[in-house]
Parts: C-alpha cells; structure tokens; sequence
C-alpha cells in the first residue's frame, strides 16, 4: 500500500467523479421523466397500451445493459438513415450514447417500480377521491402519484443506487468518469489495488450520500403517517413493500 | 449472412461458456449467501460486525470495479509471490467477483427468509431434542427456502447479466465473442442485436423456470380462496 500515491491521484479521481455524477444524475432524472407516464400507461385499463410498456421494459431489463450500450454506440452509427440526419451529431458522442442508454434502461427500470407503488396505492383513496368528483387528471396528480410514489421510494432508492454503480460502464466506451479514470491510472502506474481501492471508497461515499438523502425525503414525505404513531406507520409501511416486492419478480 | 459469417459456432460457444460463469457463481454464491446469513446472525459481535462490513462495502461498490480490482489485483498479487508475472485467468477471476457480489445480496436475501421460519417451529424443533444440525436440515432450511427464492430470483436475473461484464477483462463469453464477430465483420447492428436476442432468451427460459420452483415449494402451503 503506497499511501503516498493514493493522496497522489485523489484530484484526478474527484475529476472523474464529477462526471459519474453528472451522468448519474441527467441519467435518473430523464428516466423518472420516461417512467411516470409509461408507469401510468403500464397501471391503464387498456391492455394493448400496457403490453406495449411491458415489451419495452422487458427488453430493457432482461439484457445485460453492457449490449444495449454497445448497441447504441457501436451499432447506430451503422445505419444510413441515422448517419445523414441531424441526430448523428448527437449519437457519435460517447457521452451522449451513455446518457441516452442509462436514461432508456433506468427509465425501464423505474417504470416497473413505480407501477408497483401505484398498484399499492389504496383502492378507498382512489374511490374517495372519485367520490369527490375529482376528474381523471387531477386525481393522478393529487392522489395516485404522490400516494404511488411515496410507497415506491425504498425501491427507487435502491435504483438510484443501482445507477450509480451502472455508470461505471461508461468507461467502456472511452468516458473518462470516476471507473475510467481509475483504469487509465492503473495503466499507467500498475498499482491497482491502491487506485482501485481510491475509487471504491469514492462510490461507496457517493452510495451512503444517496441512501441518505432518500432516507431524509422519505421522512419529510411520510410526516403525516409519523403522527399517527410509529408502530401503525412501520406496519403499513412492511406491507406496502411486500406488495411492491411481489410485483416486481414477475418481470426480470 | 449464412451462419452469421462464420461466426455462428464462435457465438454458441460464447454463449455457453457464459451459461458455465454464470452456474458456477450461483452455486458459490449460494454458499457464501447462507454462511453470510449465518455470520449476520452469530453470537458473537466480531462476526456479525464483519459479515455487516461485507454486505455493505460490497453492495455500494460497481460490480465492474470488484471485477478489475480482483483482475489487475491478483495479477499483481500472483506476480509478487511466484517473483515473475502470472496472469490470472479471466474465469476465475470473473467467477470469483460474481461469488462476492452475488453472496453480499443473497446474504440479504436468506437473512430475511430465515427470519420469515416462525420462531414456533424452531422452539417445537428445540423442546422435541432436535440437535443443531437437524435443527437447520429438517426445520429451518426447506421451509426458507420458500421465502429465500422470489429474491433469489431476481439475484440470479442480475447474475446472468452480470456475467457480460467480465468480458471487460477477457473472459471468451458471449459478449466478448460478439465484439469480436462486431469488429471483424464491420456489422455490429447485427451482431449486438443477436447477443441482446440470446440474453433475452436466457432470462425468459429462467423465467419460466423459477415460476415452476415457486409453484414447486408453495405446494405445501393452503392459500385463503
């Protein structure tokens, strides 16, 4: 161990982690935008529109995300149509390829998730608010998202979590991020367990952040059920993600 | 396009050594699962603040940087012990990292299932004089692992996808032979389609089949109509 160059890389490696979490960010928040409507197509009554969600999140979920990332960058550049059009000055770009494949594949992730928060949301409140003369728009916006996505957050924590490390992929198309940058250190020095480690510790930093931060939100978010006592509140709580656990191992 | 350019026995082959890692990690991995589960749940504060460690650093941490770090590290690990360079080889180290990571999260996994065994059963177990080890084989272990398989479901879904990544350091897996088939042919749409096609077929044939386990270990159980 060879603490001196640890202390040594320690700037290049911050670098580095500035763009995994850039693209960690931009990635979950386009894919929170891609979930809530097909998370709300995929809980629809209509079952050709939530067929159509599942293929997407099939696919997305049942491939390793390594292929869809190669496919994207690899593989676009292929077709002629994609090459003369506007959008080959975005897809040649490696950053935007990953982007645009992590926002995809979380997008598909999220959506699942979501729907099963959506599902756990209960029937009475939705009859309630029926009941109330709520029209279809305003009882999604009132009830079934906020409602849905409060009984979603332990698992969308987790996929936040998930997407961190799933960055870590971009280095294989040449982004210079946190894992990148490690490697190309490694190259050069050959000391990996030093640098390797460096970096680990970086993630693992940047996981507790996030698992702190959703553990605050979900207190600020669940305020109203902490009055009504701790004991009530954790149960309905296990119950919810026992539903939402159980939603979640029908589709890979 | 006959044979995928004669590519097609390449990619079989890949596809079957990634079937082989991904088996392989499984089986290891259950092991580590359940002695991590049994460490979570010693007597003794050393183990289970040792078998907390693990779970934790291992679950924040890429699986891509466990993968490069047992890689490049057993390299330099090897090399300093026998005084000339040894590389490791990409399977075992591939198969290694997967054990680590799948353990870490099937160690969650049989931790909850084991606390889902009503305590009853393990007293009723105690007072008829049952020793520790019929304790575990008899009571505990079958009726777990009703609870232990929809999460291990789900961990051998990731697993297997999981696997493409040790291609990063080598390994002659699927996604590896596929780049190499990508590359030489300048068809890259083609061949990455086929892989994500195999991937798919993998996850839905193991679909199919832990829907059949889960009716399999439900089997004793009475549902309310």
């Amino acid at each position: 161990m060879n603490l001196h160059l640890i202390v040594e890389v320690l700037p290049l490696l911050l670098e580095g982690m500035l763009l995994t979490a850039q693209l960690t960010a931009a990635s979950v928040a386009i894919g929170l935008l891609i979930a809530v409507p097909l998370a709300l197509l995929r809980t629809s009554p209509s079952s050709v529109l939530s067929y159509a969600v599942l293929l997407y999140t099939f696919v997305f979920r049942g491939t390793p995300l390594l292929v869809q990332l190669f496919l994207i960058y690899y593989g676009a550049g292929q077709l002629e149509w994609i090459r003369s059009s506007a959008a080959w000055s975005i897809l040649r770009e490696p950053y935007w390829c990953a982007l645009i494949t992590f926002s995809l594949n979380n997008g598909a992730y999220t959506t699942e998730i979501l729907r099963g928060g959506i599902r756990a949301v209960p029937s009475g409140e939705i009859e309630a608010a029926k009941a109330l003369g709520m029209s279809y728009a305003l009882r999604i916006r009132r009830i079934v998202l906020p409602a849905g996505f409060r009984l979603a957050l332990p698992a969308y924590a987790n996929e936040v979590v998930l997407m961190l490390k799933a960055s870590s992929l971009a280095s294989t198309i040449t982004l210079m991020e946190l894992t990148g940058t490690a490697r190309k250190i490694v190259a050069q020095t050959f000391s990996p367990y030093e640098v390797f480690i460096a970096a680990a510790l970086i993630y693992l930093g940047f996981t507790f952040l996030i698992v702190c931060l959703f553990g605050r939100l979900e207190r600020h978010m669940t305020k109203h059920q902490q009055r009504a006592g701790l004991k009530n509140n954790s149960r309905s709580r296990i119950r919810a993600a026992a539903k939402i656990s159980a939603s979640q191992k029908v589709a890979p | 396009m006959t044979e995928l350019q004669g590519f097609g026995d390449q990619i079989a082959l890949g596809a079957f050594t990634t079937l082989r890692t991904a088996c392989t990690s499984l089986a290891l991995g259950i092991g580590v699962g359940l002695c991590g589960a049994l460490a979570k749940r010693s007597r003794f504060q050393l183990i289970r603040w040792l078998a907390d460690c693990y779970t934790t650093i291992v679950r924040g941490v890429p699986e891509l940087l466990i993968i490069l770090i047992l890689y490049f590290g057993g390299t330099v690990a090897l090399t300093t012990v026998f005084g000339r360079y040894v590389e490791v080889d990409a399977f075992a180290a591939g198969v290694f990292a997967l054990t680590i990571v799948f353990g870490a999260y099937a160690t969650e996994v049989f931790r909850a299932a084991i606390q889902g065994v009503p305590p009853g059963q393990i007293d009723a177990a105690q007072a008829l004089g049952l020793s520790k080890f019929c304790l575990w084989h008899l009571v505990i272990l079958p009726q777990m692992w009703r609870y232990a398989l929809p999460g291990l479901g789900n961990l051998w879904l990731t697993l297997l996808k999981d696997t493409a990544l040790i291609s990063v350091v080598g390994l002659e897996d699927l996604m590896r032979k596929t780049s190499i088939a990508a590359g030489s042919t300048h068809d890259p749409l083609t061949f990455y389609s086929i892989a994500a096609g195999l991937y798919l077929l993998f996850t839905s044939v193991s679909l199919v089949g832990l829907t059949w386990l889960e009716r399999r270990a439900d089997r004793g159980v009475r549902f309310a109509q």
